[in-house]
């Protein structure tokens, strides 16, 4: 594995090694001594233009639970906010001396810009890029439906999972529907027409307007952020009206299935896209999601710089 | 200045013939001309009328780190054209006769082609006032051509206004369609390939819904509209309709809407990062179609320069635009010529003659006695690669780098002035 920039294009088959190689860590780490040495002397830099500390977080956790030692850069108070290109920035900190970036940029392509353009040499993993695709979100959600759902653990069919809310802007669902329709899952996404993107069709997910009628027959459902700003740019008239339509009320969480799970990429709008009787139910993962993500990014830093293998994990790519 | 013969040139009608060119004038066309002065053997390539532009970015002044005018007039020559239409968003802006006496200056100062200023339509090409208009047309630069071209004059109001106003002295309002409340931050054609690569979509119908308004606001007021860089299939069929009903409106298509498709955006490589953006397939064939049966009047490059640093970045910092001058006529012949669409002389119709009429250019156009000599030499069998550290532009942003094109510019000819040979500058200029 060189970079990682998307799910698009990702085989289940590469999919189900980095989560083979994620439960393996996870398994080792579960004790009194979370650390392994395998990163030792490797230099990790979080390179975050936009604002996002649990993102960050998760990552410093990951490559730091790997003995690799990390760098923060973030734009804030940086002299990006002078001005300084993503070229020029990038370029400075590869003289420092660093082995792979974990980019988090507003602009859609940013990571693939970095990785192909020639400018550095470093690995590069996409924390995100603009409206675009957040890979490690999806594999952590994939991970944590996997966890649930023990008779599906070399194939999803079967499963039906539902992505609610802005389609138009998630990263996070773009990566979903690729990665979990990869694995065989059934994925919908239920959204007002105006946040679902134009040419939607040819993704590899179902389309629906109605939460109510497709709510009873997912066995995950996955509630997206909504931002503010987006009522004041008419996509709806009023956050009531949302939270009515497509917020995941007490009522609809008692229209699932028994098995089925809640999950939410965080940070939650309670009282908006979900209910506080949601966000604490037995059926929220939510947190689980938060840990899976340590797991799931240590196994993508592993995998990427190539660490010694460990017992389990199969052929490291 | 001595006298020119060219010996055997092609016409598009296929006769080869020999020019005499005396004082910048073409004084006779016939077979076998005895020369008595300099000679030129055209090798039976084929001899248009110098090409036209009537959409240049130059930059200057004010960008002159991505072009200026004596750059853009070399790529210009090299492109077989005889004459640019330098667009008004420079900084300061050409809103005012004293910039657009500027441009004509450098223009003539560099020698190689005519420089044709087009005036603002707005001051500042903010679009709330309309900037003296009448004044530019009767400056010395005698500006016809108005726009606020990299903006679109939204207001109804004030393009309704401008039609009207530019009437008085025979301009025309040359607009660059785009809605600017349904392209907010837009970034790509909207569709398909906007939605997997998350960039804020283009829609087509913030092309459409201003070309549908401005045909019915120019009819209203009996003037004249050019529509610039036309890149939808409904801004085609819209334009179509207009001329059924015998509508004043004429239309432009660059020769990158001609050729790419938004498929390449999935680079992200800014290159084809471009206003209007690149389309899909679909639109594509309908601009071919749309310029073979004239509802689209003329090609038109949009030269956009840009430097280095506007172009190696991530996506949503580049600057939109693309340099054409020097692949447009080869471009062109690839999309029309050889998909057998449209022959050479449709294309220099296209290319030159209809340019010029609508820009009002009398010295270019036609190859006639008693016509300025202001000629291109093609090479129509010529096979070429792009090579964008060749370009004679101060800019390198050809989304053509390595594309093989069909038919290449060998001789340019301004004011009888032998200005590229071969395919190269001469070094000579008109004084």
């Amino acid at each position: 594995m060189n970079n990682l920039l998307s799910t698009k294009g990702m085989t289940s088959q590469s999919a189900f090694e980095i989560l083979d190689t994620a439960r393996e860590l996870a398994r080792i780490t579960d004790g009194p001594n979370k650390k392994l040495p395998t990163l030792r002397g490797r230099t990790i830099v979080n390179l975050f233009f936009e604002d996002s500390t649990r993102t960050r977080l998760s990552f410093e956790a990951a490559a730091k639970r790997l003995s690799a030692d990390v760098i923060n850069f973030s734009a804030k108070g940086s002299s990006v906010s002078k001005g300084e290109s993503l070229k020029d920035t990038a370029q400075t900190i590869e003289a420092m001396g660093i082995d792979a970036v974990v980019l988090r940029h507003p602009s859609s392509g940013a990571a693939q810009r970095l990785a192909e353009s020639g400018w550095i040499n470093s690995k590069v993993v996409n924390a995100g890029d603009g409206t675009h695709e957040h890979p490690t979100q999806a594999l952590l959600d994939a991970y944590t439906i996997r966890s649930h759902f023990p008779d599906h653990d070399r194939d999803f069919s079967g499963l039906h999972v539902g992505i609610v809310g802005d389609i138009l802007h998630s990263r996070v669902a773009r990566s979903n529907a690729y990665l979990l329709s990869s694995l065989g899952a059934k994925v919908t996404m239920v959204a007002p027409s105006t946040l679902i993107p134009i040419g939607v069709d040819e993704w590899p997910a179902e389309l629906s307007n109605d939460l109510d009628s497709v709510i009873g027959d997912l066995d995950a459902v996955m509630m997206l952020r909504v931002q503010s700003e987006r009522m004041s740019d008419s996509y709806f008239p009023s956050e009531r009206e949302y939270a009515r339509d497509y917020g995941l009320s007490e009522n609809r969480l008692n229209q699932m299935k028994k098995s089925a799970i809640v999950m939410h990429p965080g940070p939650m709008n309670r009282g908006l896209e979900i209910s506080a009787a949601a966000a604490d139910s037995e059926r929220s993962v939510i947190l689980e999601q938060v840990a899976n993500g340590v797991v799931v990014r240590m196994a993508v830093l592993y995998m990427l710089l190539g660490g010694v293998p460990i017992p389990g994990a199969g052929e490291i790519v | 200045m001595k006298n020119l013969t060219l010996k055997s040139a092609r016409l598009a009608d296929g006769t080869v013939v020999d020019l005499k060119i005396v004082q910048g004038i073409i004084t006779e066309i016939s077979s076998n001309i005895k020369s008595d002065g300099d000679e030129v053997d055209l090798a039976k390539n084929l001899l248009l009328p110098g090409l036209v532009d009537l959409h240049t970015h130059l930059r200057e002044p004010g960008k002159e780190n991505s072009e200026t005018v004596l750059t853009g007039s070399k790529a210009a020559v090299r492109g077989g054209y005889t004459a640019l239409s330098a667009m008004a968003n420079t900084s300061p802006v050409a809103d005012s006769a004293g910039v657009v006496e500027q441009v004509q200056r450098l223009g003539k100062l560099a020698g190689l082609c005519d420089v044709f200023p087009i005036g603002a339509v707005t001051v500042g090409l903010h679009g709330e006032q309309l900037a003296e208009l009448s004044a530019m047309a009767h400056s010395a630069a005698n500006v016809r051509i108005f726009s606020d071209d990299g903006k679109c004059v939204s207001d109804p109001l004030l393009m309704r206004r401008a039609l009207e106003y530019v009437k008085s002295f025979g301009g025309v309002i040359a607009q660059h369609a785009q809605e600017p409340l349904l392209t907010k931050n837009a970034q790509m054609n909207e569709g398909v390939i906007s939605g997997k690569l998350g960039l804020t979509g283009w829609p087509a119908v913030a092309e459409t819904s201003i070309i549908a308004r401005d045909i019915l606001l120019a009819d209203q007021v009996k003037s004249r509209l050019h529509i610039c860089h036309l890149s939808t299939r409904g801004g085609v069929e819209i334009v179509r309709w207009a001329k059924s009903q015998g509508m004043s409106v004429t239309a432009e298509v660059t020769p990158h809407h001609l050729m790419l498709t938004d498929d390449l955006v999935e680079s992200y490589d800014p290159v084809y990062k471009v206003n209007p953006p690149l389309r899909t397939l679909d639109d594509v064939q309908a601009l071919r179609e749309g310029l073979a049966d004239g509802t689209i009047d003329i090609v038109a490059t949009d030269h956009a320069p840009h430097a280095d640093e506007d172009k190696d970045c991530e996506w949503s910092a580049a600057a939109f635009g693309m340099i054409g001058l020097e692949t447009a006529l080869s471009v062109t012949a690839t999309a029309m010529i050889s998909t057998k669409m449209m022959d050479w002389n449709s294309l220099a119709v296209r290319m030159s003659t209809k340019p010029a009429h609508i820009g009002g250019y009398a010295n270019h156009g036609v190859i006639a006695v008693g016509a300025h000599a202001n000629l291109t030499a093609i090479d129509t069998e010529a096979r070429w690669k792009v090579n964008r550290d060749e370009s004679l532009s101060k800019s390198r942003n050809t989304p053509f780098h390595g594309q093989e094109l069909v038919g290449k510019v060998m001789d340019t000819f301004f004011n009888g002035v032998h200005v590229l040979a071969h395919g190269s500058l001469t070094g000579n200029k008109y004084e």
